[in-house]
């Protein structure tokens, strides 16, 4: 009969400190799941007491990955809860800047930290070596990524001019045409990743889950919106905690959730799943070569979903361009704030998943109450049940096997378990 | 710090090994160190990475230099970052958090009961946190690359440094000197607030030039006067809870230490 140990402490290549642990005794499964073990920080704490145009820059550093989400997120539960009112302009930069953080994080998590396990290597630096030409690619969508930010925001990681009321910088008509050069140029490495990604050997596995994301009726939703499941539940955002009903477990410093079953799943494939038909035309032929149509079942192919992904937000980054200088572009402030107190829900698709920002603000524009759902804490309970379904089904596989299995199924996930352990909160009093 | 002293345990390549660690922190540090390869791959001529667990599966422990990412706010995280000490020929306190504390330390101005109970609710005995504090509360610290996030071309600028064995050059004048530099219009003069003129420069005043104030997060240069800057922030309409809020943004810890949890 099988046994096996399979202990990972902390997980390699995913953003954060978590550790995996299975236990099988005589082919009887004693123990199987996935522990968060980062130090909590306390944000949601923290954050009371201070300015209303302090939030979103103080929140954003919950995350470098998808601190341009955090920011979105943050300035719109602001905006929501002190009645402010964007320019067209500034909505149609807020998009654009989104998109080139999906862009960032979802190259970073299929070339830097998922194909290393297809190449049988430890990280991206060797295949400089072996594969220059694939790393080269990686690093220039990369770099157009972050340059998209940088040009409305400032930089990526920590994004500058992105505040309550839109932006405190304007890019030139310049920038946007060059950018948009740059866009285009970059299709054909964006047909190159799809080529790749595509002819890799995903593990196969399957289970039912439900797949929660925000909807919108005239595009495939990154910001704004309501909350749907493929269970057939809609929910206004205000009301995400009927969705999440967050509770704690002994072994993790990050909440889990759960809604209509025992867990759920959010991120690329739970959007892909509810929203595919709003995907652009190209990001459907890349799905295409994926062989992947709704509803796929299988969390592996999260990472198929970001490829797929990659595809909308370039196409729609040169779209929103377009716009952009047809409309004509004009130096803009931002959007005047009036102080008043107020509640207001952010709620955006960062790379990982829904996040939701909800804040309450007394009349001088200080913050009284603050609490924030990340996406991995939503996937946690998922995950664990997928690693429950998967050990079972593999436990005749060698050891090493079965643990690069695990890994690679964690990392489909792309958690990020610094983000989950930074804003949990159980109740508003 | 001597040629030698950096370069002493090479690898059988000759290059110098190198390691990164993070503790609380938000990772975007040493995701800046992955973007600065985008322009920069040949660093990896230069220097063998054996230990990143956020970018690759290796987990050497022998290694010269170690970039530490992170505040410590575990009693446990400070017998890790020891570790890490004695190892290291010369430590590198990676961004803020590990530099100055970061936002961090914001919770350090709060009670330390309230904060858990906040979060954590009656579980907040389930998780074990302590005040908030730089490397440097800690271990002795070799070389900083400051800022939130850091600077590409800073971070550049000191892996070279350490390469030649010479003391990375970090700016001990204000953002003001770069911001003037650049030719932007001062902060104050459009209405804004901005905490450029005591606080160390190096990031070429990037919030500013975007038309966002500075906000502190590359610490404050050596000596600052503050007087005379909560006198600027006073003449601009702050009220002093709003002073203190700017001052303790990004600098908590430089304020009140650990505070109000010890």
């Amino acid at each position: 009969m099988t046994t096996l140990n399979v202990n990972v402490h902390y997980v390699t290549r995913v953003e954060g400190h978590g550790n995996i642990v299975v236990d099988v005794k005589n082919g009887e499964v004693k123990e199987c799941r996935f522990e968060v073990v980062e130090a909590p920080r306390f944000f949601e704490a923290f954050v009371r007491g201070r300015p209303y145009h302090d939030i979103n820059h103080i929140v954003s550093r919950i995350c470098g990955i998808c601190s341009v989400g955090h920011s979105t997120a943050s300035v719109r539960a602001t905006e929501k809860a002190m009645g402010v009112e964007l320019s067209e302009q500034a909505w149609l930069l807020r998009k654009l800047n989104f998109h080139g953080e999906i862009l960032d994080s979802h190259v970073l998590h299929t070339y830097y930290l998922v194909a290393p396990d297809f190449f049988g290597v430890h990280s991206v630096i060797p295949l400089v070596e072996t594969h220059r030409e694939v790393v080269e690619r990686a690093l220039r969508i990369k770099k157009l990524a972050r340059d998209l930010c940088a040009m409305i925001s400032g930089r990526h990681t920590h994004p500058c001019a992105l505040v309550v009321g839109g932006f405190t910088h304007t890019p030139t008509e310049r920038e946007l045409r060059q950018m948009r050069e740059r866009l285009v140029a970059a299709r054909a490495d964006m047909d190159a990743t799809v080529d790749l990604f595509a002819s890799l050997p995903w593990p196969q596995f399957e289970r039912e889950t439900e797949y929660v994301s925000l909807r919108k009726e005239d595009e495939y939703a990154f910001i704004d919106g309501v909350i749907v499941t493929s269970d057939g539940f809609t929910y206004s955002v205000e009301d995400y905690k009927k969705v999440t009903n967050e509770y704690l477990v002994p072994f993790s410093t990050a909440k889990w959730t759960r809604h209509n079953r025992e867990s759920y799943m959010v991120g690329a494939l739970a959007r892909f799943n509810n929203n595919y038909e709003q995907l652009h035309p190209r990001a459907k032929e890349a799905a295409a070569k994926f062989g992947m149509k709704p509803i796929v079942k299988n969390p592996f192919l999260n990472t198929a979903a970001q490829v797929v992904e990659m595809v909308h937000c370039l196409e729609d980054s040169i779209r929103i361009i377009d716009e952009l200088l047809v409309r004509g572009v004009r130096e803009e402030k931002p959007a005047p704030v009036t102080v008043r107190a107020g509640e207001g829900v952010g709620a955006c698709e960062v790379p990982r998943g829904v996040l939701f920002h909800h804040y309450v603000y007394d009349e001088r524009g200080l913050c009284v109450e603050a609490n924030c759902i990340i996406p991995t804490n939503q996937n946690l309970a998922n995950l664990n049940a997928d690693i429950r379904a998967l050990v079972p089904q593999i436990l005749d596989r060698p050891q090493e096997e079965v643990r690069l299995l695990l890994e690679m199924l964690v990392r489909a996930y792309d958690p990020c378990i610094s983000c989950a352990t930074h804003f949990l909160r159980v109740e508003f009093v | 710090m001597s040629q030698e002293h950096v370069t002493g345990r090479k690898s059988q390549n000759g290059k110098p090994k190198v390691a990164f660690f993070d503790f609380a922190s938000c990772e975007g540090c040493q995701l800046t160190v992955v973007d600065a390869l985008q322009t920069h791959l040949d660093l990896l001529d230069a220097i063998e990475v054996v230990n990143w667990r956020e970018a690759a599966t290796l987990d050497g422990w022998d290694f010269d230099i170690a970039f530490v990412e992170g505040s410590i706010t575990r009693p446990h995280d400070e017998e890790r970052l020891r570790r890490i000490r004695e190892q290291a020929k010369v430590l590198v306190a990676l961004g803020a958090c590990a530099d100055t504390g970061c936002v961090n330390t914001l919770k350090n101005l709060l009670p330390p009961e309230e904060v858990r109970r906040y979060v954590y609710g009656d579980r907040a005995e389930w998780y074990e946190t302590y005040a908030a504090r730089p490397l440097s509360a800690v271990v002795k610290v070799d070389a900083v690359v400051p800022g939130c996030p850091i600077d590409i071309e800073e971070f550049v600028e000191v892996v070279k440094a350490l390469l030649v064995g010479k003391r990375p050059p970090i700016p001990d004048y204000p953002v003001c000197v770069e911001c003037k530099m650049k030719g932007n219009v001062c902060i104050f003069h459009v209405g804004g607030i901005c905490m450029g003129p005591v606080t160390r420069a190096g990031c070429g005043a990037i919030c500013p030039t975007y038309g966002d104030g500075c906000e502190g997060c590359r610490g404050l240069i050596p000596h600052p006067n503050e007087n005379a800057m909560k006198d600027v922030l006073d003449e601009a309409g702050l009220s002093v809870d709003d002073i203190m809020h700017y001052f303790t943004m990004f600098n908590a810890y430089r304020e009140v230490g650990t505070g109000k949890w010890e």
